[in-house]
């Protein structure tokens, strides 16, 4: 292959060298989400005053807004491994592009539940077809749709070459959710946090959000981590290294 | 790169161009369609005039509402900023739901007026307590200042 990948990285994409390292990776992925989702949860709930308009009502906000980055950040990540594994047939690519829809349809569910039950309280309705959610709830179909396609072979490998193209098609999906409460005239609100440019939230109520954002981050590495190693088994299934784990964790 | 390999990153390219094509010319011509709701302005230069059913969006003009004594019945109206346009309405309305709030309004006009069948409350993206709010009411005091659209003097 190319020179310019390091000789980590390019070991890193071995599986019985991912197994291990994600096992090691793990535990430590998990104690972190925990740890960093206790202190956002107690800093939302407890710390962080109530809104001057919305009340207590807000505090949703400290799952719905980390879930809406979630599902946008791990379509991203589904859509540049399903890419890599297109074009470079790497087997740990694919294994990270299917193992992560799972999570991120997760995340997108929570998303438009704890969007539901908010839009409930303050704009009047559950559902409205407007710009924002319509395109969030095309993010779910476009997950569903990969994992079921993923699962439609016999052939996983083969299941997991249709999937990414499904997957990489549907990108183009997620500048759209991002960018639809900019472009259209939704009921949505538009961005509070912001990148580059103004952040339109109180400095305590803004960092137990952020601290989601990464408690969520890391749940995401470890759920990952798991769902990979045991995808891994799975297909290398007859190979050396498996049996010698097979065997080592046997007696 | 090998031949092979490059082969398929030219394809898995052109097929996401064709996506990225595809999606962009039906959002673009969708785009005048997507539209959630139409301001009183543009009701009044007539962009709603092809529409049966349609929402309408704005702020409620302040010591515009009037309610009824004997039924849930309550008149008020949305103005944007050149426009501004009558609204009756009989039903529940959103907890937001006060002067300079924005609202949309789902409803059909009848003569002058519009008559609306479901009123949410849309909010805005701030979010700042209430004791942060006062205080820069009171820093403004003598000059009518809402908070929401000032975010930039938040800490």
């Amino acid at each position: 292959m190319s020179t310019w990948i390091p000789l980590w990285l390019h070991r890193l994409g071995s599986p019985p060298t991912f197994y291990a390292f994600a096992g090691r990776l793990r535990p430590w992925a998990i104690g972190l989400a925990l740890l960093l989702g206790i202190v956002a949860l107690y800093g939302g709930l407890v710390l962080a005053p109530p809104d001057r308009y919305q009340g207590d009502d807000y505090r949703i906000i400290f799952i719905h807004v980390p879930s809406a980055w979630m599902s946008l950040f791990i379509y991203a990540v589904m859509g540049v491994a399903s890419f890599v594994a297109l074009v470079w047939r790497i087997k740990l690519a694919e294994v990270v592009a299917m193992e992560s829809a799972p999570v991120g349809a997760a995340f997108t569910f929570i998303t438009l539940a704890t969007g539901s039950l908010w839009g409930e309280r303050m704009w009047g309705t559950w559902w409205t077809w407007d710009a924002r959610l319509t395109s969030e709830l095309v993010l779910l179909f476009l997950y569903l749709g990969v994992i079921g396609l993923y699962h439609a072979f016999e052939d996983r490998r083969q299941g997991a070459r249709a999937a990414g193209f499904l997957a990489i098609v549907g990108v183009v999906n997620v500048p759209i959710v991002h960018f639809s409460v900019k472009w259209w005239n939704t009921l949505h609100q538009g961005s509070t946090v912001n990148l580059f440019g103004q952040s339109h939230i109180a400095g305590d109520m803004l960092w137990p959000l952020l601290t989601m954002m990464l408690a969520t981050k890391c749940y995401y590495v470890a759920s990952l981590c798991g769902r990979a190693r045991a995808d891994l088994l799975a297909l290398e299934g007859g190979k050396d290294w498996v049996r010698r784990i097979a065997a080592g964790e046997a007696r | 790169m090998n031949p092979t390999r490059k082969r398929r990153l030219v394809i898995v390219l052109l097929v996401v161009a064709a996506a990225v094509v595809a999606v962009g010319l039906a959002v673009f011509a969708l785009s005048r369609n997507m539209n959630y709701l139409f301001t009183p302005s543009q009701v009044e230069a007539g962009q709603a005039r092809d529409y049966r059913s349609f929402r309408l969006g704005g702020m409620v003009k302040a010591g515009s509402i009037q309610r009824s004594k004997s039924s849930l019945e309550v008149r008020f109206t949305v103005v944007d900023a050149d426009g501004s346009m009558p609204v009756r309405y009989d039903g529940i309305l959103p907890d937001l739901f006060r002067d300079n709030q924005s609202v949309i309004a789902t409803g059909h006009m009848d003569g002058d007026h519009f008559v609306a069948t479901q009123v949410l409350a849309k909010h805005d993206e701030t979010y700042m307590p209430k004791e942060l709010k006062d205080a820069m009411a009171k820093a403004h005091a003598g000059q009518h200042v809402d908070a929401a659209a000032t975010p930039e003097t938040m800490p």
